[in-house]
């Protein structure tokens, strides 16, 4: 790790060299060191694994930064993030708007600030914001949500249409901040586990893991390599059952719902077998700093049956023609694109790009193969088999770490009371490149955690692959995203 | 009107109120068995319309009498064609509107009420739904006329009794190409017009993707028990309808007890026997890409013209 503190006329021509390298920039955060501001610009890059932080110090009565909008897509979501949580204003920002801000919330309130106190009463609306209308002859425009009808997060969706045509669509999120990472400030962090296993419900895993090794990073703790085989297990486990639901409820979007209900099965039986291995059929409680302990392996044998269900599966839906009519140029997001907006995880590979946080950040010393995915079209389709390849390779992964781990179930290293700092863990979560930044203080409290999911970088791409296709297969291209509300709205 | 007419015109409407909820719990009840289901039972269509005429009537702020009107309307004109159509008499009570012409107008009517509460509640679901609506039923309702006419045409007359009765009398007609080819062509006609997959798909919750459910979408209450009950009915009349074009063995042709008895069983047997297997095949069809919907119809249309070329050529 490299770590540079700069002032803020330095950094754009840092972060354009560091972009020129080859790095990404992973997240942005702002710091409140109680004298002064700080913005955090983490970078990383894969092959060797490189990771480098620009620190800029910032004045608390005019905090300002250059922004970098003009280098980086996600730098300039990350800016508009940093102004409402931080009230850190990003110059030359070509879209200053609100981005994560509640419109209810007061003017001039900025929720991450030490002073910031408890949550105001909703009060005045925060100004209007209205949506790019588009006009034209037989244009019209449909709104949805914020509730919708399923048992999904809340997100309003406005889509300008002419016929069944998407013209344009605007997804506006962030209707329930639930200031998380402030809760992290001052525990200790065995407390933060709990919160870290409640980011994103369905990513326990994944973000624990992040969490940790951020701790690990920032103490310097060696973590022994069983602990670290327990750990990814864990994370093809939970890559595992929300694959499988992801097929499912791929399949029940065009109506095949008989293929659903067999998913909805198999999903069952990773669940009862999560529970068997850590006593909790979301994997919580298994993963803590320093090491991970579970109560067994995973039977290989209930694995290789759930392998060839879906296998199965995946084979009966795309051999019936009306299924693969369906996915089969559906909602293409290009290769380009996803690279321009830094997609991650499964969208990305989907559109062809080699992202995989598990080769290009690798935490485990054993090396496996990265999966070669049959078609990387970017469509539907694409990321319904993407999704089922990786299935077939996590049971392999599993399956041989646990042979590994001959039987062992705990490991913990030795963990010493440190002396401050700060750390970064990466994750492939089974969504995609999970990132946390912590910075602890000498008694080794927590003073600050960042949490980067990858539908942050994510939800961006699924307006522009939804241009021109029809307003019926929305759904179904949501669907094969299937983003996180939770993870992206902290 | 004769005395047979006037039993089925009582008893038609009667088994077809009561019995459209329990077809569409047993073709969901069927659906949940082959899907691994336990499902809620062939009652709880009934249950749930129950539920829904205990509820206060609410209206949309700002919708007009269309709105309020369309349920009533197309319960109504369901019910008439429910009371003229030879279900299980061959006779009907109104004799000139069991016409083929009069049927099929009746059904529009009532799918064209529906559309226009849509588009009366002025949200953008209930007029994505209508304009959907429409597109398929334009496609919808000349097929259905053309495959009707082409089994009309040897009878001499469109009237739905005589060409009930006329197989009746000439059971081999059925297996002609003509009737063999409308039957095909009805029965897609249907599958379109009662929004079953893979055309609409009745169970979904996604309301992009609805075409019946969108324009109902903001009906809650008794007006939706209203609009629920004459969808299940529309469905058991296009099915009755279809199975007493083909096979009317069974319909009564005597005023008699037993007959009309034979005639209530031969329906409830035929509409279930058929309610059955369209559940089935759902099973195994997935929902085609909206755009994809008027080459199917349009393929209808041409079986159907076939039919009506095939009956006039191959006697």
């Amino acid at each position: 790790m490299i770590t540079r503190t700069l002032t803020s006329a330095q950094l754009p021509g840092q972060a354009a060299s560091l972009l020129e390298e080859g790095f990404r920039l992973a997240l942005v955060a702002g710091h409140d060191d109680g004298d002064r501001l700080r913005a955090v610009y983490l970078f990383t890059a894969a092959a060797p694994d490189r990771r480098v932080e620009l620190h800029v110090p910032l004045d608390q009565d005019t905090p300002e930064v250059p922004s970098l909008a003009g280098l980086s897509f996600a730098a300039g979501r990350f800016e508009r993030e940093m102004h409402d949580l931080f009230g850190i204003v990003p110059t030359g920002h070509p879209l200053p708007q609100r981005l994560v801000r509640h419109f209810h919330w007061p003017r001039g309130w900025y929720p991450m600030l030490t002073e910031a106190g408890d949550p105001p009463e909703f009060g005045s609306v925060d100004g209007p914001y209205p949506f790019r209308t588009v006009e034209g002859p037989g244009v019209y425009e449909i709104p949805v949500g914020p509730v919708h009808a399923g048992m999904i997060g809340p997100g309003h969706f406005r889509f300008s249409v002419v016929g069944e045509t998407i013209l344009n669509l605007k997804a506006r999120l962030w209707f329930v901040h639930r200031g998380l990472e402030k809760l992290f400030h001052g525990r200790t962090p065995g407390e933060g586990i709990e919160l870290a296993e409640r980011v994103s419900g369905d990513t326990t895993v994944g973000h624990t893991l992040a969490y940790c090794l951020a701790v690990e990073d920032a103490h310097r703790w060696p973590v022994p390599e069983d602990a670290q085989r327990i750990r990814a297990i864990l994370l093809e486990l939970e890559r595992l059952y929300n694959h499988i639901t992801d097929i499912g409820a791929l399949c029940n979007d065009v109506a095949y719902g008989v293929l659903n209900a067999h998913c909805q099965r198999v999903r069952e039986r990773l669940l009862r077998l999560n529970d068997t291995v850590t006593g909790h059929r979301l994997l919580r409680d298994a993963v803590h700093p320093g090491g991970a302990t579970i109560t067994a392996l995973p039977d290989p044998r209930v694995l290789a049956a759930v392998g060839a269900d879906a296998a199965e599966i995946v084979d009966l839906a795309l051999s019936n023609t009306v299924v693969a009519d369906r996915f089969t140029g559906t909602a293409p997001l290009g290769r380009d694109q996803a690279a321009d907006l830094g997609t991650l995880g499964v969208v990305a590979r989907a559109s062809g790009l080699d992202v995989d946080a598990r080769h290009d950040h690798p935490f485990l010393s054993a090396e496996f193969p990265r999966t070669r995915h049959s078609r990387t079209d970017g469509d539907v389709l694409s990321r319904f088999l993407v999704r089922a390849e990786e299935i077939t390779t996590s049971i392999a992964m599993i399956t041989s770490l646990a042979d590994m781990l001959g039987g062992r179930t705990t490991a913990t290293g030795p963990v010493t009371s440190g002396t401050g700092g700060s750390g970064v863990g990466i994750v492939e979560g089974w969504r995609g490149t999970i990132v946390h930044r912590v910075e602890l203080t000498g008694d080794g409290r927590l003073s600050r955690v960042k949490i980067v999911d990858p539908s942050f970088f994510n939800w961006p791409a699924l307006p522009v692959a939804l241009a021109d296709t029809i307003v019926p297969d929305f759904p179904l291209t949501n669907k094969s995203f299937n983003l996180s509300y939770a993870g992206n709205d902290l | 009107m004769s005395a047979l007419g006037v039993v089925g015109g009582v008893v038609q409407p009667v088994l077809i109120v009561a019995g459209s909820p329990l077809l569409v719990g047993l073709m969901r009840q069927v659906r949940a068995r082959l899907e691994g289901r336990a499902g809620a039972g062939a009652g709880q269509p009934w249950r749930d319309l129950r539920k829904l005429l205990r509820k206060e009537r609410i209206a949309p702020r700002g919708t007009s009498e269309v709105f309020r009107f369309a349920p009533l309307v197309l319960v109504a004109t369901t019910l008439v064609v429910a009371v003229v159509v030879p279900f299980i008499a061959t006779e009907s009570a109104l004799d000139p509107v069991a016409d083929l012409f009069a049927v099929v107008a009746l059904l529009a009517l009532g799918a064209v009420a529906l559309a226009l509460a849509g588009l009366d509640t002025g949200t953008a679901f209930g007029g994505m739904g209508a304009s959907r609506e429409m597109t398929i039923l334009a496609l919808v309702e000349p097929t259905l006329l053309v495959a009707i006419f082409a089994l009309s045409v040897r009878v001499g007359s469109t009237n739905l009794g005589a060409i009930v009765s006329s197989t009746l009398h000439d059971p081999a007609r059925v297996i002609s190409p003509a009737s063999l080819l409308a039957a095909v062509a009805l029965i897609v006609v249907i599958v379109a017009e009662t929004g079953r997959i893979p055309v609409d798909n009745p169970s979904t919750h996604l309301e992009l993707t609805m075409v019946h459910e969108a324009m109902v979408l903001e009906y809650a209450g008794p007006d939706l028990a209203l609009v629920e009950l004459a969808s299940a009915m529309r469905l058991s009349v296009f099915l009755g309808l279809l199975a007493n074009l083909f096979a009317p063995w069974g319909i009564a042709t005597e005023a008699t007890p037993l007959a009309v008895l034979i005639g209530v069983l031969a329906l409830v047997v035929k509409v279930g026997v058929l309610g059955g297997l369209l559940a089935a095949a759902e099973v195994f069809v997935a929902k085609l890409r909206l755009f994809r919907v008027p080459e199917l119809l349009a393929g209808s249309f041409l079986l159907a013209l076939l039919a009506v070329a095939a009956s006039f050529f191959l006697v």
